[in-house]
């Protein structure tokens, strides 16, 4: 699903975030990809969604180089990916309805359609019954929910998520997670970015570290 | 996964053409721009009264000039000419110049007045009847007084005095149009001016709406970059900024329609008094259906044409980092 290769991020002023990466996620993977702040994690995430490109060195997600996606078909690119971030980017002058909905109302999907599609994703992430309501009155962890919903609604191949429970507690970071392993059993390849150590030893999954731009180590859970 | 167009990048959409969603899609965002600007109704108000006082004006001026065209119009049409034929032609080559006057298109009707019969009215109304009788000969030429059709302009009628003065019976065509012409003279530069200033106020107006619809994209730039980050346009992005400046510049037409008709409404009274004061029936002509429906379309243009460049450019330049 991702292959990167030989790439190099380098920042203007100099610094390198990631440097002479390589790196494979077979589809169908859950992968997390773990270091300290400024590793280069969401680096990384940020040229698989396109929001940079490597100053080096190629990222090919599922068969497209994204050297070749033209800033015109940035937005078409991107709608195939789920994302999900740790300050969820929710707007919060709609309600939750709305918010899911956008992705399928950018896509061009017709009402009807949308509205059948949302409330399954809101159901997927239990919570359906708070359609209605404005993000602002949901907890750190339903709005991160949302924020997931609205990643999935589309029924993306691929998600990527930037920390995404790095604002909620254990608890709540375990049920994101147990949400991410549902979709991972559908088929769906994740790819995230946390600092959790334990929660993700918990979970059993694919480790990949990076330390200073570089691959540190990579960890395969015995179980799977 | 190759990278699809629109609405083929997610799975089937089932209801609907891709027409009928494009056209739902931008109902919706024009409802939501409206409420946008509802929910703030002070200033989107003074928005729209920027721009129907700056349509307002120059319209409310050419009414002005409409009318002041029309009513000096209607003195040009009874101002006649009198032409004075020279000595020696004749009662019958007189008739004859006027049946063939009376027969062109620009003239509505020609009068003869012969010399005796000139000399009988000057007798009666002069006083002067017994030292007239004392003269061998009438001193008086034959006169024609040609009364100019309506469909005349002032440029038509200069022609017409011309081509009269040219004929070779004719010694001498007089009429007082002069300051009617002067007169139009003043509206036509008038109206010159109008158009020069409307172009200046049209480009007013376009800065307004952008720098307007800049302010809005500032306020609303987190969300412009979620909704790109997760796959939208630049024309999607776009779209509800473009619909914020339709909806200005229709509110501004339409305010603009309603000073223009109120303004005429509160001059209708004293204009009917001192066309009163004349004895003349003056109508203040108000604007036609296609000089409002006009209005209402330059504002509409002007309001898509600074939302349009300002979102072009601001958009291009808010990405997700």
């Amino acid at each position: 699903m991702i292959q990167i290769e030989n790439v190099t991020k380098r920042y203007p002023g100099g610094q390198e975030a990631l440097a002479g990466l390589d790196l494979s996620i077979e589809t169908g993977e859950m992968v997390f990809v773990t270091g300290h702040s400024g590793a280069g994690k969401s680096t990384l995430l940020k040229l698989i969604a396109l929001i940079e490109r490597p100053s080096t060195g190629q990222v090919v997600v599922d068969g497209q180089n994204t050297r070749r996606v033209k800033r015109r078909r940035i937005p078409a690119y991107r709608r195939q990916i789920g994302m999900v971030f740790q300050d969820h980017k929710l707007l919060y002058d709609r309600r939750v309805f709305d918010n899911v909905a956008l992705p399928l109302i950018i896509a061009g999907v017709s009402h009807r359609d949308a509205g059948r599609r949302v409330r399954a994703a809101l159901d997927q992430v239990g919570l359906l019954h708070k359609e209605k309501q404005s993000p602002e009155t949901l907890s750190a962890g339903e709005q991160q929910r949302v924020g997931i919903a609205r990643a999935i609604v589309t029924r993306p191949k691929l998600l990527i998520a930037d920390e995404p429970t790095g604002n909620l507690d254990p608890d709540l970071s375990l049920e994101v997670m147990r949400i991410f392993r549902r979709f991972n059993e559908v088929g769906v390849t994740l790819l995230i970015a946390s600092h959790d150590i334990s929660l993700i030893d918990r979970l059993g999954c694919r480790r990949i570290a990076l330390e200073d731009g570089r691959l540190q180590e990579e960890e395969t859970d015995p179980w799977l | 996964m190759a990278v699809t167009r629109n609405a083929d990048a997610v799975a089937p959409v089932r209801s609907g053409g891709p027409l009928s969603t494009w056209f739902t899609r931008h109902v919706s965002t024009a409802i939501a721009s409206l409420g946008r600007i509802a929910r703030q109704p002070v200033a989107s108000f003074l928005i729209i009264l920027v721009i129907a006082v700056t349509l307002a004006l120059p319209a409310a001026i050419s009414v002005v000039v409409k009318n002041a065209r029309a009513i000096s119009g209607s003195w040009e049409n009874v101002l006649d000419f009198s032409v004075y034929l020279k000595q020696g032609v004749s009662v019958s080559e007189a008739e004859g110049l006027a049946r063939l006057l009376s027969q062109r298109a620009d003239v509505d009707s020609v009068e003869l007045i012969t010399a005796d019969e000139a000399l009988a009215d000057f007798k009666q109304a002069s006083g002067f009847g017994d030292a007239l009788d004392q003269l061998p000969d009438n001193p008086l030429p034959h006169t024609l007084v040609v009364r100019p059709g309506p469909g005349n302009t002032s440029a038509s009628l200069i022609l017409l005095h011309e081509e009269i003065g040219n004929l070779p019976e004719a010694e001498l065509v007089q009429v007082d149009t002069e300051w009617v012409q002067r007169f139009h003279a003043v509206l036509d530069i008038v109206r010159q001016a109008i158009a020069i200033g409307s172009a200046l106020l049209g480009m007013a107006i376009i800065v307004i709406i952008g720098n307007t619809i800049r302010l809005d994209i500032e306020n609303r730039r987190d969300e412009i970059e979620v909704t790109k980050l997760i796959g939208a346009s630049n024309a999607f992005v776009r779209r509800p900024f473009l619909w914020t400046g339709f909806w200005y510049g229709t509110g501004g037409g339409l305010l603009a329609l309603g000073l223009v008709y109120y303004g005429l409404y509160l001059l209708k009274e004293p204009v009917a008094r001192l066309t009163g004061l004349y004895q003349s029936q003056v109508t203040v002509a108000s604007l036609s259906l296609t000089e409002s429906a006009a209005i209402v379309g330059i504002a509409v243009f002007l309001g898509l044409t600074g939302s349009w460049f300002t979102a072009a450019r601001h958009m291009r330049k808010i990405e997700p980092r």
